[in-house]
């Protein structure tokens, strides 16, 4: 099979200090790949060269085979990457319909969206509701209110349905549990093996261990700037992974670029 | 959920099983009066200075009977009003990006100085030397935009600076000197269009009043059905996320500064209208009124929260204060201690409904 998104040799450099040292990477369809690293291995360098928030000095990276060069996030968006920013990038005060709208707004058919530019609030509206009802997300009872009003894991929730509700081809998460308690975590999980099991890839990065056994195909361990291995976590202890991650051990061979 | 409970992985979730699983449900019903009142302020910002604008129109309707409660004392505070208000709006859209403009009263004089010499000094049409103004004022307004987007200075300090260097331009190209009323009436009257009155009734009315009335009607729309509106707030809430979600934040400012601008020039416009001649000493307080219009309708200065309604109502509250104080014979002093008051009292009462978000 090959992979829907594929990096090689990627190098990025800030002055003296090597980010990404010819970095590989690969996404397969369907599956939920986990990054983990420790800080500063370069995990959220090597994420922006993907979701085109910073441009990498060498290497290329292929989407579904063709070769693809992102100058800001909004062009990766555009070819159907979407990413869920730890941050969540949302407006507070902002209702969750425009805010899942937010820089591609729909406009009315007709004179009132070609001269009047007005919005088409009641379809805006129809499918925020229809997206987070479909990842379960309906305990939020009215589209219109402000997403200040939401709690830490429905604001996820709304930040993970507006990803998977544009992103076609891949999604990017961002510690998606980092800010969540142990139950609304749990919800998050849930809704990122939902949204998987719409066909749509997902890179996780995170550094909750027990998250990223639980709900990844397989681990990317991020090193020193580089891919260290691929890992299943079907077949290896945690206690593995977090010491190729530090170091503290080195894989087989055979699992290099697995 | 998918994982099986046995799985050493998750035990340490086990024990929460047993606990409810709503995750922060949506308490409806039951609250109280007050949390209801406090959600309706939420939800419409307006409402605060709505309320304190017929609560004024009352108290002093009872107080002063007919005199104040007639259709010409009404009218004659929407005159009075008319040109804060139109500053004001400008004011507002660039105080919702969480920013603010000093210069609005300074690139209202030079707009409207530019109207009149252009017309006058060069022998453009009017309609030209209007046009000229407008240009100017838009300029200006694009110049705030750039410095504040691009080289990413604060608005305070880069429309402290512009107030500065427009006031003196005018100072500088006018020569101080007044285009007098006569001259205007008789060889270009265009410039005084926005004076020109009507009467429905008792009632008299301006055209720059209608095109006020006209300009919040029209903002309100924009901010709240375009897109282009709702990146205004975006920008005011949180400039960072704005821009991962999408929004091109540098030209959403650059556009909001200009349409300050712009508008500001219509009230140089207005101006001219209102005092009859082109005198680059006028509308010295225009920036500070503006400002309190805003406060006092409920935007807050933080950006990305509050309704050009409110401004507009701000606008009104002041217009009656100064009337209904003056009408009552107090001195002019007591109006300016009451409107200080209601400033700080919106202030606090946007804390209030920031504080709980209901």
């Amino acid at each position: 099979m090959e992979p829907i998104l594929k990096a090689r040799g990627l190098v990025k450099r800030y002055g003296k200090v090597t980010a990404l040292d010819h970095c590989d990477f690969d996404l397969m369809p369907g599956e939920i790949l986990a990054v983990i690293g420790d800080n500063g291995a370069g995990k959220s360098t090597l994420i922006k060269a993907i979701s085109g928030a910073v441009t990498p000095d060498e290497g290329t990276v292929e989407l579904e085979g063709k070769p693809i060069q992102f100058a800001s996030p909004i062009e990766a968006r555009e070819a159907g990457i979407e990413t869920v920013y730890q941050t969540l990038a949302m407006s507070p005060a902002l209702s969750i319909a425009d805010n899942m709208f937010m820089g591609r707004e729909l406009r009315r058919p007709g004179w009132r969206g070609k001269y009047l530019r007005q919005l088409d609030r009641p379809k805006m509206e129809k499918i925020a509701r229809d997206k987070l009802s479909e990842l379960g997300l309906m305990t939020i009872q009215n589209i219109n209110q402000a997403v200040e009003t939401l709690s830490g894991g429905q604001r996820q929730g709304v930040a993970v349905a507006r990803a998977a509700a544009f992103g076609s081809k891949v999604i990017i998460l961002d510690e998606p549990t980092a800010a969540l308690g142990v139950k609304e975590s749990r919800k998050v999980l849930e809704l990122i093996l939902d949204v998987k099991s719409r066909g749509i890839p997902i890179i996780l990065i995170s550094h909750n261990m027990p998250h990223v056994f639980e709900v990844a195909d397989r681990i990317h361990v991020h090193r020193l700037g580089r891919r260290l291995c691929v890992i299943d976590p079907k077949q290896h202890e945690m206690a593995d992974a977090v010491a190729y991650m530090t170091g503290a051990k080195v894989p087989e061979a055979e699992m290099e670029g697995a | 959920m998918s994982t099986p409970p046995s799985s050493p992985v998750q035990s340490f979730e086990a024990a929460a099983a047993d606990s409810p699983q709503h995750v922060a449900e949506f308490d409806q019903g039951q609250s109280s009066f007050i949390q209801k009142f406090q959600h309706a302020l939420h939800v419409t910002p307006s409402l605060v200075p709505l309320i304190v604008l017929l609560m004024s129109i009352a108290i002093f309707g009872l107080l002063l009977g007919s005199k104040f409660f007639s259709p010409f004392a009404m009218t004659l505070i929407l005159q009075q009003v008319g040109i804060v208000g139109i500053v004001a709006c400008a004011q507002s859209v660039v105080i919702l990006t969480a920013g603010i403009d000093l210069s609005v009263g300074a690139i209202m004089v030079l707009s409207s100085v530019v109207m009149g010499q252009f017309t006058f000094r060069y022998g453009l049409p009017p309609v030209m030397g209007v046009a000229c103004g407008l240009i100017c004022g838009t300029l200006c307004g694009y110049i705030n935009g750039w410095l504040i987007a691009r080289m990413k200075l604060p608005p305070f300090i880069v429309t402290l600076g512009m107030w500065q260097i427009v006031l003196a331009s005018n100072f500088l190209y006018s020569a101080n000197e007044t285009i007098r009323s006569q001259d205007i009436a008789a060889n270009a009257a265009f410039l005084q269009f926005f004076g020109e009155k009507f009467k429905v009734g008792g009632a008299v009315f301006t055209y720059g009043v209608i095109f006020m009335v006209l300009l919040v009607l029209v903002l309100a729309y924009v901010l709240r059905h375009t897109a282009w509106g709702r990146h205004v707030y975006a920008v005011g809430d949180d400039p960072e996320a704005a821009e991962l979600a999408g929004v091109n934040v540098n030209r959403t400012l650059i556009s909001v500064y200009m349409l300050s601008g712009l508008i500001c020039a219509f009230a140089g416009w207005a101006l001219i209208g209102r005092i009859g001649s082109v005198s680059p000493t006028s509308g010295q307080l225009a920036n500070i009124e503006s400002i309190t219009a805003v406060v006092i309708g409920g935007i807050s200065l933080f950006g990305g929260r509050g309704s050009i309604l409110g401004t507009f109502f701000g606008a009104l509250i002041v217009g009656v204060f100064t009337l209904g104080l003056r009408l009552l014979g107090a001195d002019a002093q007591w109006t300016y201690l009451l409107i200080g008051v209601l400033i700080i009292a919106a202030v606090a009462v946007d804390q209030w409904i920031r504080k709980v978000s209901v």
